[in-house]
């Protein structure tokens, strides 16, 4: 490359490749990683929930489901052994394998109810933010309804209202009780108001650059203008309000679960492994400590990450 | 002449409806432009020239703007009919425009190839690789090093100047017919200014396009232009070619503006001249001449009637005043 172009006097001055000058100009996503990699509670949060992750999904290989689910009434809550260690639950069942498969479902739960939160919240607050008047007022007027019902009684009365209408499902090679997707659904269409806000407000703003009449001016259809010059702009926001809402989902699913109105067993949840433990509170000190334990560090870890992300996405911050 | 004009405004009135009333941005604008021509519009800020220009490209946004009266017709067809779709099938393909702050026009977090692929990509149909080899050649022709390297860069890795030029490129992507520049050069250091300058005319030639200057630099002006519109409060006072116009100027808004420039021949000590008072408000709807509250040679006739656009010398010279200038008669 250089000796052509060295070489060749009559193309005017000889202009040197970015990369024998310098090292290329950092991507977004590199500045991103190099802010997010100084924030060392993220960097904790994330390696915390890497281990839970591989906890839930990796404990498969050592146990399986219908050792999770066996009841053995002679071994009712017994305390951590060697043959139990996190103990024994009211009917026998192995604490630990529970909790294995349990959190595979508070996760499952976490995400995906994160995933119809993001498309609705997403959904209605780009239309309002974007397309505004009557519109926005419909949508706003219609989510200031949804925020102003408490959202766990919303929750309580819809889990209950639906709670036999699902039959079982199989994902993953697993069979779910259909009080899962209830519970995902459920979750779901409960939380994205706040998430629409936050995408409608970023809109309304976003909209209003130069930009955006530039593109507009280049014959750029409404579609394109939402989906590849708006939305893009919105995503640190959406991003952090996500990650924070998959920690927010498995704390609601752990309280209607420890309700009873949650997912049904056998299926085990760390939520639903807290309804048994609330009459032997004292007495049997394992059937609460460990599901509470994953879920305070899985939702801790979580809310770490998403400080770390909102702090690397912000492209006003400077720190590298 | 008329039937060769490429586009023919006529009686354009654009108004926004806001809290406060209504806005009279544009009060019946008519003018045209032919193949190939440059035309300067000039005014100062708020005299409703990048109004009337997105008006036409049908960018104002409904509500609050409404347009009240007028046409825009382009190739025997009416702008300001067409649906949405048709409008974005028309703007960057036929009509360009360029913007005045390079530094808010691209979006921040798209690289500048993936924005100068998009009129490609919509106007073209192109595929993949021929819009990425397209976009490097157009990087190249607007005088940007090592473009097929810098596509995948950032707005913010690029200079104001070396952003203004991605932007012409981008708006020159598909041969537009008409390129409206709105006060390109404004954000710019002065010698990348005439270097701009100088590109967009370059292409011109190229391209056998027209381009309508918006600009308040009246030196600009007379580098560029071959004909000049004088806005004033959103009326257009007087039009003529350029070399006539600074010659022989005969609206008194024109005359008090080109007083008001600085000029190298004269003493440094004596002060600049300005024109007293200022523009009317927009809020109020216009009776009479806009300029009669600040014009020395205003009569009663200004303060009631709106003077008419008409020819008053040759080469289509057309002034908006009840008073010929060069006499002082009553028209």
């Amino acid at each position: 490359m250089t000796e052509s172009t060295l070489s060749q006097p009559e193309k005017g001055i000889v202009s040197l490749t970015p990369d024998e000058l310098e090292t290329p100009p950092l991507s977004l996503g590199q500045l991103t990683w190099r802010r997010f990699r100084r924030h060392k509670m993220a960097i904790f949060g994330s390696v915390f929930l890497l281990l839970i992750v591989i906890y839930a999904f990796g404990g498969m290989l050592v146990f399986s489901e219908a050792y999770a689910n066996r009841t053995e009434t002679g071994a009712r809550l017994q305390a951590p052994s060697r043959e139990h260690p996190f103990g024994t639950d009211t009917i026998g069942r192995d604490i630990l394998a529970r909790t294995i498969y349990g959190g595979q479902i508070s996760i499952l739960i976490g995400l995906t109810a994160m995933l119809v939160e993001l498309i609705l919240g997403v959904s209605i607050g780009a239309l309002a933010g974007y397309f505004g008047g009557k519109l926005d007022s419909l949508l706003m007027r219609f989510t200031e309804g949804v925020l102003v019902i408490p959202q766990i009684f919303l929750l309580l009365v819809m889990a209950r209202y639906f709670a036999q209408s699902i039959p079982n499902v199989n994902f993953l090679g697993r069979t779910f009780s259909g009080s899962v997707l209830v519970i995902i659904f459920v979750i779901g269409i409960t939380s994205w108001p706040y998430l629409a806000r936050i995408v409608r407000a970023q809109f309304l703003s976003v909209k209003e650059n130069d930009f955006i009449l530039a593109a507009r001016a280049t014959g750029t259809s409404t579609r394109d203008i939402i989906f590849r010059h708006i939305l893009p702009n919105s995503t640190a926001p959406i991003i952090v309000s996500a990650t924070l809402s998959v920690a927010a989902a498995i704390t609601l699913e752990a309280y209607i679960s420890f309700l009873g109105l949650g997912v049904r067993p056998p299926t085990a949840t760390w939520g639903n492994m807290l309804e048994g433990a609330y009459n032997y509170v004292e007495s049997a000190w394992w059937l609460w400590f460990f599901p509470g334990l994953l879920i305070a560090l899985i939702v801790l870890s979580i809310n770490f990450l998403g400080d770390g992300l909102r702090d690397a996405l912000d492209p006003h911050s400077r720190a590298i | 002449m008329d039937s060769e004009r490429l586009l023919e405004v006529n009686n354009l009135r654009t108004r926004f409806h806001i809290a406060e009333g209504t806005v009279y941005a544009v009060n019946g604008v008519s003018f045209g432009i032919n193949e190939g021509e440059t035309i300067a519009v000039v005014g100062e800020s708020g005299c409703g020239k990048s109004v009337t220009m997105l008006s036409i490209l049908g960018l104002i946004p409904i509500p609050p703007g409404e347009i009240a009266s007028g046409e825009a017709l382009y190739q025997g067809r009416d702008l300001l009919k067409l649906n949405d779709s048709e409008l974005e099938q028309m703007r960057g393909k036929d009509i360009a425009m360029i913007f005045q702050d390079p530094m808010t026009a691209l979006n921040p977090v798209l690289s500048i190839g993936r924005q100068l692929g998009e009129p490609l990509r919509v106007h073209l149909g192109i595929k993949k690789q021929a819009i990425r080899q397209r976009s490097i050649e157009l990087l190249e022709q607007v005088g940007i090093p090592d473009p097929a390297h810098r596509l995948s860069e950032y707005p913010h890795q690029f200079s104001g100047g070396q952003r203004q030029r991605a932007m012409i490129a981008m708006s020159l992507a598909c041969f537009p017919s008409i390129l409206i520049a709105d006060e390109p050069t404004t954000a710019l250091d002065v010698t990348i200014q005439a270097q701009i300058v100088e590109l967009i005319q370059r292409f011109r030639e190229q391209m056998n396009m027209a381009v309508i200057w918006i600009t308040h630099d009246l030196g600009v002006v007379a580098d560029i232009a071959e004909r000049v519109l004088v806005m004033y409060a959103g009326f257009i006072v007087e039009e003529a070619l350029v070399d006539d116009l600074y010659e022989d100027p005969r609206h008194p808004y024109t005359q008090a503006l080109l007083a008001a420039l600085p000029r190298i021949d004269r003493r440094r000590d004596r002060r600049l001249r300005s024109i007293p008072g200022a523009p009317p408000n927009l809020l109020v709807e216009p009776k009479g001449c806009p300029f009669a509250a600040r014009c020395e040679l205003v009569f009663d006739r200004c303060r009631e009637e709106m003077p008419p656009l008409i020819q008053i010398a040759s080469n289509h010279h057309q002034a908006a005043c009840w008073i010929d200038v060069t006499t002082g008669k009553k028209r």
